[in-house]
């Protein structure tokens, strides 16, 4: 029968080799799927994944990759820090409203002020925003020992509220004839998150990039790197090692939603501009997704983040050619999430044949 | 810089390729907030399009991309759009209008349509339906045959639109039955049937016998079926499956001759940017058909309040009206004019409670 | 304001029908978590559940043929967790979220012809004599079937877990799965099925919705219910009966808030939903002090490496 027997070490070939199978795996299942509803699979492939990086209009689909990557990836660098010591913050999206909301009103309460000191105060408030978001969890973590994922997910549909609720109030356009949203961050010159729209450049994607390079160096040069990984794979170790657990997990869930925060902030007087009630599309829980697509490395996630990327610029295009409903690519999607998720355990794992009474 | 020029060459290059083929097909994008499968508003749009196909066959071509976020992405699905050679893009949700502006200056040959919005530009036009008036005959029908004299209102938001529904539906029903009383549930939701089944429920538990609702699905309409001796109206499509009873009437959003027009334009090269908000008369708002369940004399107010509003000799809005505060709004025989109407954010008088805020 | 409006009989009773999804969602949750599986994918198993009773009490007429298949439907989706989380050993809180992804798509996939379509009335039980009690009689007994199978799974699950055999193997897994294993229960093969049970009635929940509480079919109509179930579970602190007071105290605060405002009560809305979350984080602080509750294993992957 078969039997599965941990490696050691993690495979590298396998780490290299399995998201290329699922990939594969994914195409051809997807291909199934676009051909049970009448689809040419190989022109609903090609289009998903061949024509936003290299099709006819490559030059304005691939900034769209960074627009839309960017804050996946700024949010699942932090999430990866407390997923590898097993700290696990879920409650991303929450944390992503909270910077949005409170950056875009720093940004606001300054308008129509002319100056260069709004953006860096609105970065500040968008990182203490999400940073103190996620504190909520991390206190309580620490001071009674409540489940942070829980909690964490919880306050999640609190932020929703808030974000309804500052959209037809508090942060509602003096001018926008009562309709509910904020003023639009992209007409207030010194507000904006953009450095060139063109080529999809704005802060959020430059600060996605220094998170993977902190990221890096962070796990593997610095002590408290060290700690995070110890912590995460020998708890008792680490214990011995002297690491503090507390200021582990105040560090960790801290770190992530300050960059979730930011991720929000970025966005917020960026590509999205303003402050709606339905602002928040799902970044936060699709960046769990990545940073597990990525392994939890750095250099994974980044590559992740472009993937899901791709996946949801590509799926848009076979929508409007390819008159492919919106719901056969989330399945697309599901199924590329499955794969990925599925394979992983040939990297940590070898599957051995072996006659055995035992199961 | 890079972009807009090779966005603008691109442009050029298809705008040169269409005008080569200019006997070929017209191709139109429609970008959807919520899924086809909506039942209501994105459903009545899709409708649209298919008008539009039914109408000129093979000389369109039309493409559509569901549940777009408002936001970023919404601006990339126009420009995906438009890059593949749309003539013309319909951007079908309020939350796209910044979006929109941003797009259609990119590509100055490709025209824009902006559902709701009030941002027009050389070749992006605004169009919007006047459901007030549809909200008028509701109103003297909900007036007219409540015995409980409770009418139940399910709000989604608390914005200018529904805002000026309740107006023009309490102020036609009051006409008709000064006791009449409005209950109003803010479902903080354009979209959530199970909620808008608790908000139906609740209103006829306390004691409305008339449920009108600005959400779009079709629970409250089971709810008040499953309670019997309620009448409802159908929003956004004709939600005849509830006819004759509970459904005793609806406002259809009847979005396809205005498409077919828009299309039409672009085709004809006739095409400019107008701010349309259309009603009753230009058959943009459809009163779905008045059901047995209304009494015959009723029914024939309806219809002459119908046919009053889209002849223009009565505006729903008309004086002497107040605010709900007592303060004077419009004086005797005075029409609210359409900047008020766009940005209402105030009950008149004699509804009770508060907007949230 | 006109609180007299409100009427208490009626109040309760459709807030037990508001609460009938998240109950019996909460319970099949409780279970898998009891045995150590965190799914997060129960919103996906819901909506899955909801297409799939739907569509067979539509095309069969029978709502009784339509609550079967949204079980089947549930479970059948809980399948793929099961081999990603216990064949493949992959994460479960991804694993979780990618189910919900993939059952949203895969539900409106199914729908497609199923939109605007009225399902077959689903019966209620009309119990002689206790439904003709005054006050009593129609706040409790004048419901529909699944509702009380709802209770009556809660009834169930806690007899199940505290009295027999089958309840303290599946505790025993939650809490150690490496105890478990050493005294030789097979411990997948019990999570196998405590998270079949959770997708089964999850899909129930669905149903619920589909078929009873709306009832219609229309995309993304769970609107989120599914995650309210998962906050259930642990403001429950997993235990059963909790499970049942809870989403009446859930599904009562949807329904107080709107009998509210109808009757004249200016209140935040928006403030009154965040509720129900608050009070589940408040729960947790509080029960904190007991560590009993929680299974020690929750969320944990399993490898028997010998």
């Amino acid at each position: 029968m078969i039997v599965l027997e941990k490696r050691p070490q993690p495979s590298r070939n396998w780490s290299i080799a399995t998201p290329l199978i699922a990939v594969l795996a994914t195409m051809f299942f997807g291909g199934v799927l676009f051909a049970v509803l009448g689809k040419n699979p190989v022109e609903a492939i090609r289009t998903i994944f061949w024509d936003p990086l290299f099709g006819e209009f490559a030059f304005y689909y691939r900034p769209q990759l960074l627009v839309k990557g960017a804050p996946l990836v700024l949010i699942a660098i932090g999430l990866s820090l407390g997923f590898r010591a097993g700290i696990w913050n879920i409650g991303a999206e929450g944390q992503y409203i909270m910077g949005a909301i409170v950056g875009a009103g720093v940004g606001l309460a300054f308008y129509p002020m002319d100056s260069i000191i709004v953006f860096p105060l609105m970065i500040l408030g968008g990182a203490v925003g999400g940073w103190a978001w996620a504190m909520i969890p991390a206190l309580l973590k620490v001071r009674f020992g409540t489940n942070e994922i829980l909690v964490s997910l919880m306050l999640v549909y609190v932020a929703e509220q808030m974000l309804a609720s500052m959209s037809l109030g508090l942060l509602k356009n003096p001018q926008g004839f009562g309709f509910p949203g904020s003023r639009n961050l992209n007409e207030y010159a010194s507000a904006t998150s953009w450095i060139n729209q063109d080529v999809g450049m704005h802060w959020g994607v430059v600060f996605a990039f220094i998170a993977v390079i902190f990221a890096y160096v962070l796990l593997n040069r610095h002590m408290l790197g060290f700690h995070i990984r110890l912590t995460g794979e020998a708890p008792r170790a680490a214990r011995f090692a002297g690491v503090k657990p507390a200021r582990l997990i105040l560090f960790c869930l801290g770190t992530s939603g300050a960059l979730a925060g930011l991720a929000g902030l970025f966005e917020v007087a960026g590509p999205a501009g303003q402050i709606t009630i339905d602002f928040n599309v799902g970044y936060g829980f699709t960046a769990i997704i990545v940073a597990f697509l990525g392994r939890l490395h750095p250099l994974g996630i980044l590559l992740a983040g472009g993937l899901m990327a791709l996946t949801y610029i590509g799926g848009e295009i076979a929508q409007s050619q390819l008159g492919l409903p919106a719901a056969a690519i989330q399945v697309f999607q599901g199924m590329l999430l499955f794969f990925l998720l599925a394979l992983d355990i040939l990297t940590n794992y070898r599957i051995r044949l072996r006659k055995s009474e035992v199961a | 810089m890079k972009l807009t020029t090779l966005l603008a060459s691109a442009a050029m290059v298809l705008g040169l390729a269409s005008g080569a083929m200019a006997q070929d097909k017209t191709k139109i994008g429609f970008v959807y907030v919520g899924p086809v499968g909506d039942g209501g508003w994105t459903y009545e749009h899709d409708k649209g399009r298919q008008a539009v196909v039914a109408e000129f066959g093979d000389k369109v071509e039309t493409t559509y991309v569901e549940s777009v976020p408002e936001g970023p992405d919404a601006e990339r699905v126009m420009t995906q759009m438009a890059l593949n050679g749309a003539d013309l893009i319909f951007a079908t949700s309020f939350g796209y209008m910044d979006q929109t502006i941003n797009v259609a200056k990119k590509f100055p040959n490709v025209k824009f349509e902006h559902a709701t919005g009030y941002k027009t530009a050389p070749n992006v036009s605004v169009y919007s339906a006047r459901f007030y008036e549809g909200r008028a005959v509701q109103g003297h029908i909900a007036g007219s045959m409540t015995k409980s004299n409770v009418v139940g209102y399910i709000g989604s938001y608390p914005i200018p639109e529904v805002i000026r529904g309740i107006n023009s539906a309490y102020i036609h029903a009051k006409k008709v039955n000064p006791d009449v009383q409005f209950k109003i549930v803010w479902a903080y939701t354009w979209f959530d049937p199970a909620k808008e089944a608790d908000a139906a429920k609740v209103l006829i538990e306390q004691g409305a016998d008339v449920i009108l609702q600005h959400t779009d699905s079709t629970a409250p309409q089971a709810a008040a079926k499953a309670a019997g001796n309620v009448i409802t109206f159908g929003q956004a499509s004709d939600m005849s499956e509830y006819a004759p009873s509970p459904r005793v009437s609806s406002i259809i959003d009847n979005w396809a001759p205005y498409y077919i027009a828009r299309t039409k334009a672009v085709m004809d090269g006739t095409w400019e940017t107008v701010n349309t908000w259309d009603g009753i008369a230009e058959g943009m708002v459809g009163i779905g058909e008045i059901t047995d369940a209304v009494p015959a004399e009723v029914k024939a107010e309806a219809l002459a309040l119908k046919e009053a509003i889209a002849s223009g000799e009565h505006h729903p809005f008309t004086g002497p009206l107040n605010k709900q505060d007592g303060s004077a709004w419009l004086a005797e025989g005075e029409t609210a004019d359409d900047g008020t109407l766009a940005g209402m954010n105030f009950y008149v008088e004699g509804i009770e409670g508060d907007i949230p805020q | 304001m006109d609180l007299s409006a409100i009427n208490p009989v009626l109040l309760i009773a459709s807030l037990m029908v508001a609460a009938t999804p998240i109950l019996l969602a909460g319970i099949g949750e409780l279970v898998a978590e009891k045995s150590g599986v965190l799914n997060l994918g129960v919103e996906g198993m819901m909506i899955v559940g909801a297409i799939s009773g739907f569509a067979v009490a539509v095309e069969t007429g029978s709502p009784f043929l339509g609550f079967v298949a949204a079980a089947i439907g549930g479970a059948a989706l809980s399948l793929l967790f099961v081999l990603l989380t216990q064949v493949a050993l992959a994460n479960q809180v991804a694993s979780g979220l990618a189910l919900t992804l993939f059952g949203l798509g895969l539900s409106a996939l199914m729908g497609q012809n199923y939109v605007g379509i009225k399902p077959p009335p689903t019966g209620r039980l009309d119990i002689p004599l206790l439904g003709d009690i005054p006050v009593i009689g129609p706040m409790l007994f004048n419901h529909d079937i699944v509702l009380y199978l709802g209770i009556a799974l809660v009834a169930v699950v806690w007899a199940t877990l505290k009295f027999t055999r089958a309840g303290l193997i599946l505790r025993a897994v939650g809490e150690s799965h490496d105890a478990a294993h050493a005294l030789g229960y097979k411990v997948v093969r019990i999570r196998i099925l405590a998270i079949l049970f959770g997708g089964a009635c999850a899909g129930l929940g669905g149903a619920y919705i589909s078929l009873v509480r709306v009832p219609q079919w229309t995309e993304g109509m769970t609107a989120g219910v599914g995650w309210i179930a998962l906050a259930l579970v642990v403001f429950a602190s997993w235990k059963p009966w909790r499970v049942l007071l809870g989403a009446y105290l859930f599904g009562g605060i949807t329904v107080l808030q709107l009998n509210l405002q109808a009757a004249g009560v200016a209140i935040p809305v928006e403030y009154l939903a965040m509720s129900p979350y608050l009070i589940t984080i408040l729960v947790l602080v509080i029960l904190s002090k007991d560590k009993s509750n929680a299974p020690a294993s929750l969320g944990r992957t399993f490898h028997a490496s010998h």
